[in-house]
């Protein structure tokens, strides 16, 4: 390995800029310029000092500061792109519906297309979730390599610094002085410094006085922060930590929990609400005529019932209640650490249908019969000669096949019915298919029917069950790269070194990695209590227009 | 040189369970869709439902003998065509120590009992009120058919419809 020797002596690895030890410019470049570069205190970043084997190869390829701006632009690219379209959890397909013949439905070409190169599911593609642990690995590695350095230049900064480093700070003054006059100069700053809460250290004519050393951690709290959020993310993948399941659910049913094995859901009410007029602000009122009505409330009353303990799926006997709910919108139903929220529902879809059996010629009926579509009986009695049989009950009715009426759906859309009557009048039965709008005699003209009456309704609850152990971690994760910002934000590392030197001046410099404004006022105040040399800004001779941008955007030096 | 060895060492670590990690996380987003989906080999998970003539079919109790289940609905049209199929070799294999039962998706009683009988369906018929069997199952697709071997492991799982060599087929293979 090739290495540095300073002239003072210490060997310092390649790729050092400024000497560990005293500070001394190590580099050509380094010593040509006015003001040295305090980025990492000049220490040489970890990964240009190996680049021998593949491992080093790779791990500088991640080190690079390059590289992992270029990997957070690509996957900002790639996310915005996966915003083009609704992606494809968001997008209803009706079931046996292909996905993509949805997607050329509703978006033409440009939805095949975007289909095809697999951007409806980008989230979940294999090389989105690598650029996110290749900007996982980029950001461990280059926290690793740039972290540990600066940390232990800062842990092992010596107090005496050579003049070339002094003097090249941006902020930079010296003045003729006795020694004597020197020690009281350092004493007096030792105790102004102090007052100010800086750290003051000294040795033989020489102080540094130091401030807010851990706002220089802010960046890697801040990294550390995002990594424990991307793991906790990941947990989401293991079995158990978490959950996303949909269920709907009608009044009166009762159905098994998906993803919460052993619990069943009864609901026994789903309820709309919308304002009434009186009850709406005056500006709600003046839209609403025009507008629909504002909702107020979606609510679900649900009992959850637990299975007996040992009990396999589908036995449902000896259920235990576990508690009644009211699921709203923000009130979810909360239990063993999994949560049901109300997320959609459907108004009105049928649950019984009234036929009344009427005698065609004379219009008289013989009494009314209720069918509950969910749970059809076979025979209808009304008295002891005349009865009606459910022959065949076909949800949703769509047409006919073989002469045989056809059902394409569970769900009771468009029910039709094959009924046999029994009369006093007909005792052998006549056989009536009924639809909505239709009726059929398929075996001859019939003296009875079954007239329709009316119809009761029932409404549909969609819910959402949710279980995310993860969330502690995602929390853990939040704050921590919060505390990180605000670290490396409302804290600025200040440093201010004074040096008396052999033949008889004082020489100070100062250092912040931002927010040079407060540093000068510190300095200005302990300039004037212990006549320290007057300081000049060395960029602002410089450059002043340059200075005042840096000033701007609040230089964020690490 | 027994430094740069360490941080070798270190470095290599570091990137391995960072690669390791990304790798559980890709292989795992592909397969979310089957994670809980049962896969062959797996203990085919215990359910009891009763069937149209009130009689309890406990998975548990068939141990030692093969079981064919048969998800299905009314409505779906594969699932009534391979019905007459699987009827016949019901037939065939009842006394050789295979049970086959189908189980309905959570319809009613008089739509099941009325088709069965339309197509004069001679094995057991449940039917999965609560859908919980069919979560326990993770079936989607209908018709899906799945085969437990006498030590009760899934053999094999058919989603879509079978010809009736199929079926023969796949009763023979689990057949003690």
């Amino acid at each position: 390995m090739k290495s540095i020797t300073c002239e003072c002596g210490h060997v310092n690895p390649e790729g050092t800029h400024l000497c560990e030890k005293c500070g001394r410019p190590l580099t050509d470049e380094d010593k040509k310029q006015k003001i040295v570069d305090m980025k990492y205190e000049g220490r040489a970043i970890r990964s240009k000092t190996y680049n021998k084997s593949i491992i080093d190869k790779i791990w500088n390829f991640f080190s690079s500061v390059k590289v992992g701006v270029s990997i957070i632009v690509i996957t900002l690219i790639a996310a915005a792109i996966g915003t083009f379209l609704p992606q494809v959890i968001y997008v209803n397909v009706t079931e046996g519906e292909d996905i993509k013949q949805a997607y050329v439905d509703n978006y033409g070409t440009f939805g095949k297309i975007y289909y095809n190169l697999g951007l409806t599911d980008i989230y979940s593609s294999w090389w989105f979730q690598t650029l996110i642990g290749m900007l996982a690995i980029s950001i461990i590695v280059a926290s690793l390599d740039r972290g540990i350095p600066l940390y232990k230049s800062l842990k092992n900064q010596r107090v005496r610094r050579h003049e070339s480093f002094m003097k090249r700070q941006r902020i930079f003054g010296e003045r003729e002085m006795t020694s004597a006059e020197a020690d009281k100069t350092l004493d007096l700053t030792e105790k102004k410094m102090k007052e100010l809460k800086y750290n003051v250290r000294r040795e033989d004519g020489v102080l540094l006085a130091e401030k807010g050393r851990f706002a220089r951690s802010g960046p890697y709290v801040n990294h550390l922060g995002l990594i424990i959020f991307l793991f906790g993310v990941m947990l989401r993948l293991m079995p158990g930590f978490y959950v996303d399941e949909d269920l709907w659910i009608r009044e009166g049913e009762t159905a098994s929990i998906p993803g919460m094995e052993g619990y069943y859901l009864h609901s026994n009410k789903f309820t709309f609400e919308t304002y009434k007029k009186d009850e709406q602000k005056e500006e709600f009122n003046q839209s609403k005529a025009a507008v629909n009505s504002v909702a107020k409330n979606y609510q679900t009353d649900v009992v959850l019932y637990k299975a007996k303990d040992n009990a396999v799926a589908g036995d449902t006997t000896d259920l235990k209640q576990v508690l009644h709910h009211a699921i709203k919108v923000n009130e979810p139903l909360k239990y063993d650490g999994f949560a049901l929220y109300q997320m959609d529902f459907r108004l009105n879809e049928l649950k019984a249908m009234n036929f009344n059996l009427v005698n065609k010629k004379t219009g008289k009926s013989l009494g009314e019969v209720n069918i509950n579509l969910a749970d059809p009986k076979k025979v209808y009695n009304l008295d002891k000669q005349t009865k009606v049989e459910l022959k065949g009950y076909y949800p949703t009715f769509s047409g006919f096949e073989d002469g045989e009426p056809q059902s394409e759906s569970p769900v009771p859309n468009n029910p039709a019915f094959i009924f046999k009557m029994y009369t006093p009048e007909t005792p052998k039965g006549e056989t009536s298919f009924v639809a909505i709008k239709q009726t059929l005699e398929p075996l001859g003209e019939t003296k009875y029917k079954m007239q329709f009456a009316n119809i009761e309704t029932r409404n549909v609850s969609g819910l959402t069950i949710r279980k995310d152990k993860t969330l502690p971690i995602l929390a853990l994760g939040g704050i921590i790269f919060m505390i990180g910002v605000v670290m490396g934000s409302y804290w600025s590392h200040r440093r201010l070194w004074l040096q008396k030197t052999v033949d008889g001046r004082l020489m100070m410099a100062a250092h912040t990695n931002k927010n040079w404004f407060s540093m000068k006022k510190d300095l200005d105040t302990v300039t004037e209590f212990a006549h320290l040399p007057n300081w000049v800004d060395q960029q602002d001779d410089d450059d002043l227009k340059k200075k005042q941008e840096k000033e701007k955007e609040g230089d964020n030096t690490l | 040189m027994e430094k740069k060895q360490k941080r070798l060492y270190t470095r290599i670590v570091i990137l391995a369970v960072l690669v390791a990690a990304i790798a559980y996380t890709v292989y795992n987003t592909a397969h979310k869709d089957d994670v809980q989906l049962l896969k062959i080999g797996d203990n085919a998970p215990d359910f009891s439902l009763v069937d149209l003539n009130g009689e309890t079919h406990k998975l548990s109790d068939y141990k030692g003998q093969g079981v064919l289940l048969n998800f299905w609905g009314t409505w779906c049209k594969p699932c009534k065509k391979e019905m007459p199929a699987i009827n016949n070799q019901y037939k065939q294999f009842k006394n050789q120590g295979v049970q086959i039962l189908g189980i309905n998706i959570a319809q009613s009683n008089l739509e099941v009992s009325s088709y069965a009988d339309k197509l004069g369906v001679e094995f057991p018929i449940a039917i999965d009120k609560t859908k919980s069997v069919m979560r326990a199952y993770n079936v989607d697709p209908l018709p899906t058919t799945v085969l437990i071997d006498k030590d009760g492991k899934i053999v094999k799982i058919i989603t879509g419809e079978m010809t009736e060599t199929d079926i023969e087929k796949y009763l023979k293979s689990i057949k003690p």
